[in-house]
């Protein structure tokens, strides 16, 4: 467990008076409030040490037990009598943390050195955020992988020990949040429950690139059906089809098969189109014989 | 509409520890919206969420009204960059190989 400087954390000296304390926590205060910094975790845990900093700071008694120990506050007196509170403390915590929860600002996690120094004493805690009359919001990640968003399925997610069942809609977008009303923590006092928010991670492992509701792919054909014409057969998502090539295709040539992409978000039957491009191989380790007809062939056009 | 959507003012007031004049305030300022239910005047529950910021807003960082409003305007802004933001990379995927 490392030393926590709370005058650093604040940006003054250790002679700032109470004044100074105060004015510099209420500066970084808006700065990192949670409210202000929605979705970023960094402030979050910023704005934490900045209570955590201040709760220390700002009590005359606290400060003054801070200052006296320092950096070598585990042999003082203080540090033995915190840890018999802290056991029961931790115990209560490990039971209250559930599996998602990152939506709740509570400054009742102070670190582990707040702990040891001071004991739990959570409830005396003044400066802390209210307690929302509003449950919770659960914000939750889920990884999918292309495949899996291209028809519209159901899942059985366990949030906090609770099972929900989900309809995840086909066309879902990488890092799209879905909200689940009323999913989150309960309310207090008859307050209305918080949302369960889903965040999508989606991961493509397959030959298309998307981009919305369109897909785009590369596919190789050889010199001759390039120059000839023919048939070939490309993969879309879902399957094969025909295509077929026009004498003379250039290298890079893009075709656009309708109605071939991904499923369009929340619009049943609606698909986004598939962009081919084509890629011309060339032929390699060439017989002398070939590299003869070759070479007619270019005397024929110089 | 049902009425237990709605959340009497006089219950936020008591759990928030504010007066009725700040939900007024809010409410001048085109901040939240009082709808009254059977002669009292509440806020949907759908609201809450914002209401709390902006109780926080002001109870934490205190922050007057005007200030609130610049804020919550700010957020909205954030949040709309940040949904293009996503839109934008998931774009630039298509040329990542």
């Amino acid at each position: 467990m490392a030393f926590i400087d709370y005058y650093k954390i604040l940006g003054i000296d250790k002679s700032a008076t109470t004044a100074e304390i105060k004015k510099a926590y209420r500066k970084l205060a808006r700065k990192y409030h949670p409210d202000v910094n929605p979705n970023d975790k960094a402030a979050e845990k910023k704005f934490k040490e900045i209570n955590e900093a201040n709760e220390v700071l700002s009590d005359a008694d606290k400060r003054k037990k801070y200052d006296k120990y320092g950096k070598d506050w585990e042999h003082g007196e203080a540090y033995e009598q915190a840890q018999r509170q802290q056991q029961s403390q931790r115990q209560y915590q490990q039971q209250g943390s559930g599996n998602f929860g990152g939506g709740n600002f509570s400054d009742s996690d102070f670190s582990d050195f707040f702990e040891s120094m001071f004991g739990g004493g959570g409830a005396s805690r003044g400066r802390g955020r209210s307690a929302g009359f509003r449950g919770q919001d659960y914000n939750a990640e889920l990884q999918l992988d292309l495949r899996d968003v291209y028809e519209t399925h159901k899942r059985v997610l366990t949030v906090n020990g609770k099972n929900i069942r989900l309809t995840i809609p086909a066309g879902v977008e990488n890092g799209q949040v879905i909200k689940i009303s009323g999913k989150g923590g309960p309310g207090v006092n008859g307050g209305p429950h918080g949302d369960l928010l889903i965040q999508f991670n989606i991961s493509n492992s397959t030959k298309f690139k998307r981009d919305g509701a369109n897909l785009y792919s590369t596919e190789a054909i050889d010199l001759y059906t390039a120059i000839l014409g023919g048939d070939v057969t490309v993969d879309t998502f879902d399957g094969k089809v025909k295509l077929k090539i026009k004498p003379e295709t250039q290298s890079g040539t893009k075709v656009k098969l309708k109605g071939k992409g991904f499923p369009v978000y929340k619009k049943e039957g609606h698909f986004g189109d598939l962009y081919i491009t084509y890629e011309i191989a060339m032929p390699t380790n060439l017989t002398s014989k070939e590299k003869e007809l070759f070479a007619q062939l270019k005397n024929l056009r110089s | 509409m049902s009425t237990e959507t709605y959340i009497p003012l006089e219950t936020l007031c008591t759990y928030y520890k504010v007066e009725t004049s700040f939900f007024q305030g809010l409410n001048d300022y085109g901040l939240i919206e009082i709808t009254t239910i059977e002669h009292a005047p509440c806020i949907h529950h759908n609201h809450i969420k914002n209401l709390e910021s902006m109780v926080r807003l002001h109870q934490d960082l205190h922050i007057n009204f005007e200030g609130i409003d610049t804020v919550m305007n700010l957020l909205q802004k954030i949040n709309s960059l940040q949904e293009e933001l996503i839109a934008t990379k998931n774009r630039l995927r298509i040329f990542e190989e």
